[in-house]
């Protein structure tokens, strides 16, 4: 099963990459704000049963795709948010 | 005390590029710092404290020190570490110890996002601990950074306990944090007090040609310390 694992900076959390970015979005004319950059993990796990799949990617997450110290994580099975959202 | 050369093992991942500067310091402040590859999965028995080098571990993929964590010889430091033997983590060896969990708190990107390498001064918090011993209450060192992450990072709550319990033991002097670290920390030592991690490269400042000799402060407060435990393992 395909899964994809969204690592975010947790708020708060100061994200230099995300300021430098907005700021280049300014300098191209585009009003934002509150950009953040964080990581995508693309992953085939070994099972078609989503909640075997969810289990372990959490398991993943805690134990190398995240620090949860400063980061959160979000899990999308097959494109489609899935599972909870670990803050 | 003993006049004993203590080993000090120096580790070296695939990345580690301070390994020898580390070796070449520990030996000439008297220790006998053999280096080992990290898929060794013990320590020479004689160990008496283990230095963790600055690089850029495999490649520092995902998160600085985040895959070192998981190298074989990584399980026999955290052993040696769990049992009270003294470790060192220098710059990457600092995030790998975040990361393995032997030390409070994780280093981030530099809020510059700017690598810095320089000279900083630091201010000892504390000297009576195995890593600042040789040096004086209330000193100013003077010790180079070269660095992308080393925005140290702790929550309020976290840093607040650290605080109370005197593990912020290095911090840069008023104005000279060079990476945004949360409360200027530069370097951070666990509740037991043997296990110390900092930014700032002692081994690059163990003689004064090289600019400063106030690494071999620290350095010599660990080859002092190391000794000691092997003359009270005898």
């Amino acid at each position: 099963m395909k899964a994809t694992v969204l690592v975010r900076p947790k708020p708060g959390i100061l994200d230099p990459q995300g300021q430098a970015v907005e700021s280049s979005l300014r300098h191209l004319g585009f009003e934002v704000s509150d950009a953040r950059v964080g990581r995508l993990v693309d992953i085939d796990v070994a099972t078609d049963d989503e909640t075997e799949a969810l289990t372990q990617i959490e398991r993943m997450c805690e134990q190398l795709l995240a620090n949860p110290l400063i980061e959160s994580y979000t899990v999308l099975l097959n494109g489609d948010a899935a599972g909870r959202e670990q803050a | 005390m003993s006049d004993q050369r203590p080993v000090i093992p120096v580790i070296v991942w695939p990345g580690s590029n301070d390994d020898r500067d580390a070796q070449r310091a520990l030996e000439r402040l008297g220790a006998e710092a053999p280096r080992i590859w990290h898929t060794d999965a013990e320590l020479p028995r004689e160990t008496a404290a283990v230095v963790l080098p600055g690089g850029f571990s495999y490649g520092d993929y995902l998160r600085c020190g985040a895959i070192a964590r998981f190298s074989p010889v990584l399980r026999a430091v955290g052993g040696f570490a769990a049992d009270g033997g003294l470790v060192l983590g220098i710059c990457n060896g600092f995030q790998i110890l975040t990361e393995a969990g032997l030390l409070p708190g994780a280093l981030r990107p530099n809020a510059s996002l700017s690598f810095v390498c320089r000279d900083v001064r630091l201010n000892v918090e504390r000297t009576d601990t195995h890593f600042t011993s040789r040096c004086a209450n209330g000193q100013e060192l003077t010790i180079p950074v070269k660095h992308g992450d080393g925005c140290w990072f702790a929550d309020e709550e976290l840093l607040e306990e650290l605080d109370a319990n005197g593990q912020l033991v290095l911090r840069y002097a008023a104005g000279a944090n060079p990476n945004g670290a949360v409360a200027d920390v530069a370097g951070v030592l666990n509740a037991d007090g043997n296990v110390f991690g900092l930014m700032p490269h002692p081994e690059h400042a163990v003689d004064p040609l090289l600019g400063s000799a106030d690494g071999a402060l620290i350095l010599g407060s660990l080859v002092d310390a190391a000794r000691l435990s092997l003359a009270a393992a005898v």
